[in-house]
């Protein structure tokens, strides 16, 4: 027996719905405390503002693991070089994260796709209707091959980087769709298994 | 060292898919780095090596992934791998499954089993690996099932708070270079 213990949340609503508002989440664990905290433990938050973020000073217990994954993730969406637009990487974060039921990580990159592609009611009906939605052939594909990424058994085949070669993605693209999908079952599962989700007061 | 992701895709050194992935070069780095702070880390802390390649190849295998298998397994006693590779035949399925929180999505709900390690599983693996698979199988194939309850099982089956934070990111990396390795090796096939 671990003396250590679950937490219980503080009272709070639990969104019910896939959503583009900003959410809180609330730990299951005990995140590490500010005042524990190690030089080498800061700098695994790679950003400083981190600090305040619950879920990234649990993650912490384990420093070198998350300063890899945070930076592995950055380059997956912010490199601009080449690739895939940021507006698609986001959008496949946002598939993904819809297909396994992370309601948290699906708001904050359907917030980013909507930023950084304007399609505002695309992203949102993707959020509403799931991975079948409607949206445009582009899109359509690349949400069919970050589902591919996703359901097991894989079943992503040539037949998808066909469809993604003809509405014009380029090698480069179509390996940072592979990245983004596959991040985000990274991320899903951490933020699905470590806490919760919650509303933010009005 | 090799890259593992590099080495398991069988990306040559020179070859389009390794211009590709040089324009990612960050993301290429800290991927290794991942692997290595989870499999060779400095300390070792709570998770023994043993646990950790266990847990990966547990992982693997429930993806279908026999190459992958084999290269976590291979740091395995083989009799630890073959309890291991018998408890994921029997625990592979479909996913992902799982239920809403109450309310319009519940529609959505999909139901599917509750996997836990056979009697014979448990003998062979312990008390603290079978608790851990049972969450792994949770996480793989329906993570949004998850709650505080299945923390708590992990901490009444011995591992701390500190070492459910690696088993997590294990269990969570894994699902992140299995896909990778795929999806580049369906790309390659196509270059």
């Amino acid at each position: 027996m671990s003396t250590d213990k679950t937490l219980t949340p503080p009272p709070h609503t639990e969104p019910v719905v896939f959503t583009r508002d900003m959410l809180d989440w609330l730990p299951w664990l005990e995140p590490m405390a500010e005042a524990d905290m190690t030089e080498h433990h800061i700098k695994s938050l790679v950003d400083a503002a981190r600090v305040k973020s619950p879920y990234f000073r649990l993650l912490a217990r384990d420093p070198d693991v998350l300063e890899a994954r945070t930076r592995t993730d950055k380059d997956i969406f912010y490199n601009p070089e080449a690739g895939l637009p940021r507006a698609e990487r986001e959008l496949a974060a946002a598939a993904t994260s819809r297909l396994n039921g992370c309601i948290y990580c699906a708001s904050v990159h359907a917030r980013f796709a909507a930023t950084y592609s304007k399609r505002v009611d695309d992203v949102q009906r993707l959020l509403d209707e799931g991975v079948e939605a409607k949206l445009d052939e582009r899109w359509e594909a690349i949400v069919a091959a970050s589902v591919a990424l996703t359901a097991l058994p894989l079943s992503f085949g040539k037949e998808h980087v066909e469809r993604l070669r003809a509405v014009g993605l380029d090698d480069a693209a179509i390996a940072d769709l592979i990245g983004a999908a596959s991040f985000f079952n990274w991320a899903n599962r951490l933020m699905l298994s470590l806490g919760v989700p919650a509303t933010q007061p009005k | 060292m090799t890259d593992v992701i590099d080495s398991l895709v069988g990306i040559a050194p020179g070859s389009k898919l390794d211009a590709i992935r040089a324009q990612r070069s960050e993301a290429r780095k800290h991927a290794q780095a991942s692997y290595t702070s989870l499999f060779e880390p400095k300390e070792l802390g709570g998770v023994s090596a043993d646990e950790r390649h266990a847990i990966a190849s547990f992982v693997a295998s429930l993806h279908g992934e026999p190459k992958t298998d084999a290269f976590y397994a291979a740091k395995l006693p083989a009799a630890l791998h073959s309890a291991i590779a018998a408890e994921a035949a029997a625990a592979k399925t479909k996913g992902p499954y799982g239920h809403f929180p109450k309310g319009p999505l519940s529609v959505e709900d999909a139901p599917g089993p509750t996997w836990k390690v056979s009697d014979a599983g448990r003998a062979a693996l312990g008390p603290r690996l079978a608790a851990a698979f049972k969450h792994t199988h949770m996480l793989v194939f329906h993570p949004r099932d998850a709650s505080a309850a299945s923390l708590q099982s992990l901490l009444d089956a011995g591992w701390s708070t500190d070492d459910i934070v690696t088993v997590s990111q294990l269990v969570s990396f894994l699902s992140y270079q299995i896909r990778v390795v795929s999806g580049l090796g369906v790309l390659a096939s196509t270059l």
